[in-house]
């Protein structure tokens, strides 16, 4: 007679393989066609900085694990992807011959990953999405580097590109009119934002690229549809009614705020961060409109020609709040009569 | 406790920005330089001290039910007393810190010393109490105003020392975040590490 052969353990009984470094890998590799493509636009500055960020972000993450005496966990991905998020939010242009750019991604990085995420707890007890408060930092301290733009060059190893205004900068500053004759035509501008031939954030720009990562995600089931559908339906409504330029209500153009900025890399892949997102589905379509809501107020009524960063990190304030107000009902729970 | 520990206690055991965390709206609003952190400073110090003096002579006469109204009193007279002086001799400055110097009267940590120190002590010693809360807010604003004008201006009490702006957002709101965080960090590890303490809890908000 057999003895032991009853294995008593307690749950988890069924094992996937979808681990956290595992979808922090997945994720990463999904926004490899966006980062191609960066650097087919941009050239190998492009690699640079996101390089730079990438392994200043990882080595943030040993020290500051080694400093607290935490488990080093630089191999489970997310460093590495909070460091790529935050390469693919800068301008290539902070890569150039002049040297004194280079802390911008280094100390983008520490900011991310030391004071936004370890501070904080490490992953999983984060409020902000560390890569956007890496940008926010940078955008504060160094307003002038981050807002120098590269075009597109077709010349790879150029040093010396051009720079020049984002679409949205242009169209804030100059109205749609001017963007169109910068583009040729309509049709030559959806064209070329939706191929990413426009200056921007390194992996911004290609909306093809991005989509294809995110539609990777969406099969995968690593990121659901609520928050990106209502993310950019709300812009896109939005648009639509207060866009148009004193042409009165409902003349505005939506598919050019869709294409333009970095809303698409922001709704799919910033916004729906796991830990700074509500995990109720109803919360998270209310996520994504406020983020639409706030994107357009910013774009239209702000300050600066783009709002994604802000209107993302602004409603991951609220996310404690959504998930709470909206917690499902326990089954069988017998509400508790106050007097 | 002695005369020496009760100004001590201010200063280090509770510091009203590092350690009790109370006052950190100013700690954060006028901190933007050395100079006008140290102003407020001098300002706060003198309107804890006469506000804590005042109220423990007067503390047999006060009722316990209108106890707070009577302390915003004498703290609004002291402010009304810094307020004028300021706005005669140093106009600058006033020009710049007015708005802040009026609010000295909803700080939270001069209400609290008033509450919980000199309501229930002698003059004397509320005189050091006061002298030690002053003082210990005076220092906190004082280093917390050179990290932030070093960093966001590249300057110190207004004389250029890097010719550059090493990290803008020092000076900005975001950056006084920043610098009272990390630095109520630091001064509860220097608690832990030297003096076996437990890191301040916090008093929990307050202005």
């Amino acid at each position: 007679m057999k003895e032991n052969t009853v294995i008593v353990s307690v749950s988890p009984h069924i094992r996937s393989e979808e681990t956290v470094s595992h979808i922090m890998w997945t994720v990463s590799l999904s926004l490899l066609p966006a980062f191609v493509m960066a650097i087919y636009f941009f050239g190998p500055r492009a690699l640079f900085v996101t390089a730079l960020c990438i392994i200043s972000s990882i080595l943030s993450e040993y020290f500051v694990q080694k400093a607290m005496k935490k488990k080093i966990t630089i191999s489970d991905g997310s460093a590495f992807l909070t460091g790529l998020l935050l390469g693919l939010n800068l301008p290539a242009s902070l890569w150039s011959l002049n040297p004194f750019t280079l802390h911008v991604p280094i100390i983008g990085s520490f900011v991310a990953i030391v004071i936004t995420k370890q501070l904080f707890g490490g992953l999983g007890y984060n409020i902000f999405n560390p890569a956007l408060i890496g940008r926010v930092f940078l955008m504060a301290s160094w307003p002038r580097a981050m807002t120098i733009w590269n075009e597109p060059t077709a010349a790879f190893l150029a040093f010396d590109a051009k720079t020049t205004a984002t679409p949205l900068g242009i169209l804030k500053e100059e109205g749609t009119g001017r963007l169109i004759e910068v583009f040729g035509d309509r049709v030559n501008l959806y064209t070329q934002l939706l191929i990413g031939h426009r200056s921007g954030s390194i992996g911004e720009t290609s909306i093809i690229a991005l989509l294809i990562g995110a539609s990777f995600l969406l099969y995968k089931r690593y990121i659901t549809w609520h928050i990106p559908a209502s993310f950019l339906g709300t812009v896109a409504v939005l648009a639509w009614i207060f866009g148009g330029k004193g042409t009165g209500l409902f003349t505005g153009d939506p598919l050019l705020h869709l294409l333009s900025g970095g809303l698409i890399l922001g709704a799919f892949f910033m916004a729906t961060d796991y830990v700074t997102c509500p995990s109720v589905k109803t919360g998270q379509i209310l996520f994504g409109i406020g983020c639409g809501a706030l994107t357009m107020l910013i774009r239209l009524k702000g300050g600066y020609p783009e709002g994604v960063m802000f209107a993302i990190l602004l409603m991951n304030c609220f996310t404690p709040l959504i998930d709470r107000s909206m917690r499902s009902k326990v089954f069988g729970a017998v509400k508790v009569k106050t007097k | 406790m002695s005369y020496w520990q009760l100004l001590k206690n201010g200063i280090f055991g509770e510091n009203p920005v590092f350690r009790l965390a109370l006052s950190l709206c100013p700690a954060v609003a006028v901190t933007n330089s050395v100079k006008n952190g140290f102003l407020m400073g001098i300002a706060v110090l003198f309107v804890q001290t006469m506000a804590n003096v005042t109220t423990s002579l007067l503390r047999k006469f006060i009722h316990p039910k209108v106890r707070i109204p009577s302390y915003m009193f004498i703290i609004a007279t002291w402010v009304t007393v810094t307020d004028l002086v300021m706005a005669a001799y140093v106009r600058d400055v006033y020009a710049q810190m007015g708005l802040y110097i009026k609010l000295i009267v909803a700080f939270a940590i001069i209400l609290s010393r008033s509450e919980l120190f000199a309501s229930k002590n002698k003059v004397v010693p509320s005189f050091f109490d006061g002298l030690g809360m002053g003082t210990g807010f005076l220092l906190a604003l004082v280093i917390i105003g050179f990290f932030r004008e070093l960093l966001g201006r590249g300057s110190l009490w207004g004389i250029p020392i890097v010719p550059t702006k090493p990290l803008l957002i020092m000076i900005l709101p975001a950056g006084g975040f920043f610098a009272v965080g990390i630095l109520m960090g630091f001064f509860n590890w220097i608690d832990m590490k030297f003096f076996g303490g437990k890191g301040a809890s916090g008093a929990g908000g307050g202005h």
